[in-house]
């Protein structure tokens, strides 16, 4: 390693995105600490721009030459690019959401935005983490961030409840991710990607190192995998889910799964891609039950952000079942149905929030009924979402599901892809019981429901996109495929 | 203009006015919209005859192009594509011609209705289908044809739904066809499964590499993809026992009684057939299956002609007799003499159906003919015309039918195939048949005395000009296109370019040695036998329709089985409600019983239903909400991994000494 601890000024402009965020959040805080409380929607529009600025940054770097920069522990590619431009954009459009809904809850404080922003810069370090302590870093900056965002309503006891589970468990969680970093330090001594890479692929390799190589494995895996939520790592999800406030719920639910995708990216394709073998079967057993548990237990559930919760425990199933093919294409699938994923939960949340803005959480699934008479427009974007979570063609769900499937079958785990989509049927049940609820059942309050322009221009555009890009999925398909 | 883009017009152009006609006639009104649609038809026509000029009398080369390929699966590619002969444009002038007649008569028929517009959109649309079918130059586009104008044939049987007859006569209609499609489909499978494509010439010009080749216990592939084949054809073309769909088709409004189930659908089996020679050519089997199928139909189906007394159905019921003639034809390897038969046929067929049409008009929808006659002296011109169409008919000597019918039992007098004798004796004994019972109708209706109600009888008078032009203009095909046609159509080549014969079957050969003249055929024709069974037909159905009506009555109650049995239409109907009707019911109902109820709603929907909720409300309880609780199954489901990882088969290295 000649360039060891080498700066030199142009590394810090592959890192110019991260370096700006950085910049704003330390701005917008001080800034904030001046603002008068009438004054405080500055601090929204800050975010906003600081998110969108960090987006165009990061836009910009996309077509860059992939390069490692700060003695290796940062990587700047196509994947890391693209999926920071994918985070900045869904962070704003859940901020979109989530601004008329603070305000209804008094929730409406500086710190809020910063900790998005802070939770935002530590998931840009995962996509871009080389090295495992920048990803654990990462990991950390987005965990901490998320842990006071959940808690942030300090005056609802389940939220707090909420918050110091997904702490607790979180911890044991970065425990165990360190204990299998510390293993896979100790057989090939470095903690840089490229050099474990290259550890593992050396066919001289011992069977002691291999096991314990094998055993850190197994740690690392876990840790991301209570990261995504993926069973048996999954029981903080629906608490958690719940007991947050709706605005946090949606966040925590949707971006950062984009970049656990990139931290297994780094770790398991990058890193340790020669270990294929060995973790695949862990992940097909951890899918597989995702998909099992995640289908049935939604089925039972009464609270509609608890049964999201089950729904995306499913989904993340259907994202890990793309890792165990094993090929290009199937990591494409995979990153496909991330994206996808986030695209269609934004909306499930966008409109769940309006519905929430009365100042009380609306958050049983009963509440739903009759929505299509009341708001026909919100009914129907969550109507495009259901049918979307279920599958159905034309909309983008049933393509992002289609392609994981297709790679599973080539991949030659018939029996899998058969499983999946009985659950996936399965699943399909409960969607379509809040279609039922909206269109069918008869609306025991009678109350319209209004939200602010922007809320329902953005839910629109988000609701119609789910649609447009169910029609010509090509774009976003060859995008995720392009990506390793 | 090129050859393929007028191919296109003439097919596109009565689909554009379908479309303008369905989705705009309410705004454009009546007149707009019949215009438009008569005009596209018209285009159709006249670029019809320029193609039968260009090919069939300027003897130009066979079109044969795929315009659009539709999609390509496999190594397979299906196309749009156009095959256009002598046998093509003589079906194009047909069509297009009774088309456009039959789309000028609506405006007189249909005036008074409400879904005038609709019907005028349907009958385009069927012209445009019919046009695609008969160009096609692959199985895949016939199938699709076929099916296209199956499918305006139940929109316009049931185009009164109000009416209940209409409605079941268009499901009974849709169900047998779904009978012969099956066949069909079969056929093109097989065709498909030896041949590797649906391209006719490729098809046919690969027909030695199934020579001999056999299937399931020993028969011939070509035997059985020609009866499959054929089956398809006995569901479109209505050949016993597939033929209980058409007298119901008769619940349609009149004018498509004429065109689609006289003159240009029901003959698509025969076109089929046509098109297909040179694999039918092949098995003497399957000929023969034709053959005797034909026979049945066409001597049996006009026995029934004889007892019914509803004016459409006496007229149903000689087509379904003619389009035996026709297949019969087809089985004696004579296919230039039945399409000869198809075309005189179209014609004067259409003429009786919108004669009959006129009368019904007339009578302000009365169809049976118990409660007419007289009616001469008050429709010269229907009278005239019907008496041109019931002589072409009934093959009276000069007129299309005599030609053409002629011909085809001739054929069968010389045909070699086993049971062609009987054929022939079948074919002779129609004539008397057929002569007996359109006269019969013809009298009842025309002459005698009046009975129609009083009411009725000051109001009937000769039809509107959009109805009487038509018949005129085709009574004169009806009397000259025989004479004129024969010999060119029949011996001097017009559809040789289309129409293989095998030297095995020696029928056309041997008509055309005795053949000299369309005009030498007259005289001569008073020394056959089926002349004289013709006049014998005639002699007696004015016996019994004119001059001695109480005999007929006499004649019923003495022979009340044979008459029981011809008026229950042989019991096809009573046949097909208990066994295939009741049975299907009661088999329904079993299905619906044991697998319904017990196995799926009992077992599988509520039975899964249960399972998952059982199995969801078990891992329920496990979400405690303890964060203690939460903590230990996450530790306890990371030892039993570890425990996997440690003892799973991917690690050979159980052994190593730590």
């Amino acid at each position: 390693m000649t360039n060891n601890f080498s700066f030199e000024i142009n590394s810090l402009l592959v890192a110019l995105p991260e370096i700006f965020l950085l910049s704003s959040i330390v701005i917008v805080l001080i800034i904030d600490l001046f603002l008068t409380s009438k004054f405080r929607q500055a601090t929204y529009y800050l975010t906003q721009l600081s998110l969108m600025v960090t987006g165009i940054l990061s836009f910009n770097l996309i077509g860059h030459p992939e390069t490692v920069i700060f003695s290796n522990s940062f990587i700047l590619d196509n994947m890391a690019s693209v999926f920071k431009v994918f985070i900045t954009g869904s962070s704003m459009v859940a901020m979109v959401y989530t601004r008329h809904y603070l305000l209804q809850h008094s929730l409406y404080r500086g710190e809020y935005f910063v900790l998005v922003m802070l939770a935002v810069l530590g998931m840009m370090v995962m996509v871009s983490g080389y090295s495992m302590l920048t990803l654990y870093m990462g990991l950390e900056i987005l965990s901490l961030s998320l842990y006071t965002l959940i808690a942030i309503a300090r005056n609802r006891s389940i939220a707090v409840e909420a918050a110091l589970k997904y702490f607790v468990l979180g911890a044991i969680a970065s425990g165990l991710l360190l204990y299998g970093i510390s293993m896979v330090y100790g057989i090939s001594g470095s903690i840089n990607i490229s050099d474990i890479s290259a550890f593992a692929h050396d066919p001289s390799i011992n069977s002691r190192d291999t096991l314990i190589l094998n055993f850190g494995l197994v740690f690392l895996v876990i840790g991301i995998a209570f990261k995504l939520g993926a069973v048996p790592f999954h029981m903080w999800v629906p608490d958690v889910y719940e007991g947050a406030p709706t605005s946090v719920t949606m966040f925590l639910s949707t971006v950062p799964k984009i970049a656990a995708l990139a931290m297994l990216v780094r770790i398991l394709v990058d890193g340790l891609g020669s270990m294929h073998d060995y973790w695949s079967d862990l992940f097909l057993a951890l899918s597989l039950l995702s998909i099992s548990v995640g289908s049935v237990v939604a089925l039972m559930q009464t609270n509609i952000k608890r049964m999201l919760a089950y729904s995306t425990i499913s989904h993340v199933g259907f994202i890990m079942l793309g890792f165990v093919t094993g090929v290009v294409s199937g990591y494409g699938a995979a990153i496909f149905y991330v994206l996808v994923y986030v695209l269609m939960s934004l909306a499930a949340f966008g409109v769940i929030i309006i519905l929430n803005n009365k100042g009380y959480e609306a958050d049983q699934i009963s509440d739903y009924k009759g929505l299509s008479k009341n708001s026909p427009w919100f009914a129907l974007v969550m109507l495009i979402v259901m049918l979307s979570m279920a599958g159905v063609p034309p909309f983008i769900g049933f393509y992002s599901k289609f392609s994981i499937l297709q790679e599973v079958v080539s991949a030659g785990f018939i029996t899998v892809a058969i499983i999946a989509v009985v659950f996936a049927v399965i699943s399909a049940y409960y969607y379509l019981k809040i279609i039922k609820f909206m269109y069918f059942d008869e609306s025991d309050k009678d109350e319209t429901i209004s939200a602010p322009m922007d809320i329902k221009l953005i839910l629109s555009i988000n609701g119609s996109l789910i649609l447009v890009v169910g029609l010509f999925p090509d774009r976003l398909m060859n995008i995720s495929m392009s990506l390793l | 203009m090129t050859l393929d883009n007028v191919y296109l017009t003439i097919a596109l152009s009565p689909l554009l006015g379908a479309i303008i006609a369905g989705f705009f006639g309410g705004m454009l009104g009546r007149k707009v919209t019949h215009t438009i649609t008569i005009f596209g038809v018209l285009v159709s026509t006249v670029f019809s005859m320029y193609v039968f000029n260009i090919h069939v009398l300027e003897g130009g080369d066979i079109f044969n192009n795929n315009i659009y390929t539709w999609m390509q699966v496999g190594g397979l590619n299906l196309s749009v594509g156009f095959l256009v002969d002598n046998l093509t444009s003589v079906m194009l002038v047909v069509v297009s011609f009774v088309s456009l007649m039959v789309h000028i008569y609506t405006i007189g028929y249909m005036d008074k209705d409400e879904g005038y517009t609709k019907f005028f959109s349907y009958i385009s649309l069927f012209t445009f289908a019919m046009f695609m079918l008969v160009m096609s130059n692959n199985f895949m586009q016939l199938f699709f044809g076929w099916e296209a104008v199956g499918l305006v044939s139940y929109l316009l049987i049931g185009f009164w739904h109000h009416k209940e007859s209409a409605v079941e006569a268009n499901l009974k209609a849709f169900l047998v066809n779904r009978v012969g499609d099956f066949g069909f489909l079969l056929g093109i499978s097989l065709i498909l499964m030896y041949f590797g494509s649906l391209d006719y010439i490729e098809v046919f010009s690969n027909l030695g590499a199934v020579e001999g080749v056999t299937i399931l216990d020993g028969s011939l592939v070509i035997t059985v993809i020609c009866i499959l084949l054929f089956v398809g054809a006995m569901g479109k073309s209505a050949q016993v026992p597939l033929h209980v769909w058409l007298p119901g088709s008769m619940e349609g409004p009149t004018p498509i009684s004429a065109l689609i189930h006289a003159a240009t659908m029901v003959t698509a089996g025969i076109f089929m057939v046509s098109r297909m020679s040179p694999m039918f050519e092949l098995s003497d089997v399957a000929l023969t299956v034709v053959m005797v199928i034909g026979a049945i139909t066409a001597l049996f189906m006009g026995l029934l002609g004889i007892v019914q007394n509803d004016i459409k159905r006496v007229v149903a019921y000689s087509t379904l007799s003619q389009l035996g003639y026709m297949t019969v034809a087809l089985g004696v390897s004579a296919y230039s003499v039945a399409i000869f038969h198809l075309m005189t046929h179209a014609f004067f067929k259409a003429l009786l159906f919108l004669a009959a049409g006129s009368v019904i008009v007339a009578m302000h929808h009365e169809q049976d003919i118990r409660n007419m006659g007289g009616l001469y002296k008050k429709m010269p011109i229907t009278y005239i015309t019907s008496l041109v169409g019931t002589l072409a008919l009934i093959g009276f000597p000069g007129f299309a039918g005599f030609y053409s019918k002629d011909m085809i039992i001739e054929a069968v007098h010389f045909s070699s195939l086993p049971y062609s004798d009987l054929v022939y004796y079948a074919v002779v004994a129609g004539v008397f048949i057929t002569a007996f019972y359109s006269l019969r109708m013809f009298f009842i209706v025309f002459h005698g005395k009046s009975r129609v109600d009083s009411h009725t009888a000051g109001h009937i008078k000769e039809s509107a000009t959009s109805i009487t032009f038509p018949l005129i203009a085709l009574a004169i095909p009806s009397v000259i296109i025989g004479y004129i046609t024969i010999e060119p159509m029949l011996f001097t080549g017009w559809l040789d370019n289309s129409i293989t014969v095998s030297s095995r079957h020696s029928s056309m050969a041997e008509l055309s040695y005795i053949f000299d003249s369309a005009a030498s055929m007259i005289p001569h024709a008073l020394l056959t036998v089926p002349f004289w069974m013709m006049v014998l037909g005639i002699a007696t159905a004015w016996l019994f329709s004119l001059h001695k009506t109480e005999w007929a009555d006499a004649i019923k109650n003495r022979f009340h089985r044979t008459y029981y049995v011809l008026d229950s239409l042989y019991g096809f109907d009573r046949f097909n409600e208990i066994v295939f009707v009741n049975g299907v019911k009661k088999l329904g109902l079993l299905l619906w019983k044991v697998s319904d109820m017990v196995i799926i709603d009992k077992i599988v929907v509520n039975g899964s239903a249960k399972f998952v909720g059982f199995i969801g409300s078990i891992i329920r309880p496990i979400q405690t909400g303890y964060v203690y609780h939460y903590a230990f199954f996450m530790i306890f489901s990371l030892l039993i991994i570890l425990t996997w990882t440690l003892f799973s088969g991917n690690n050979p290295q159980l052994n190593v000494e730590f």
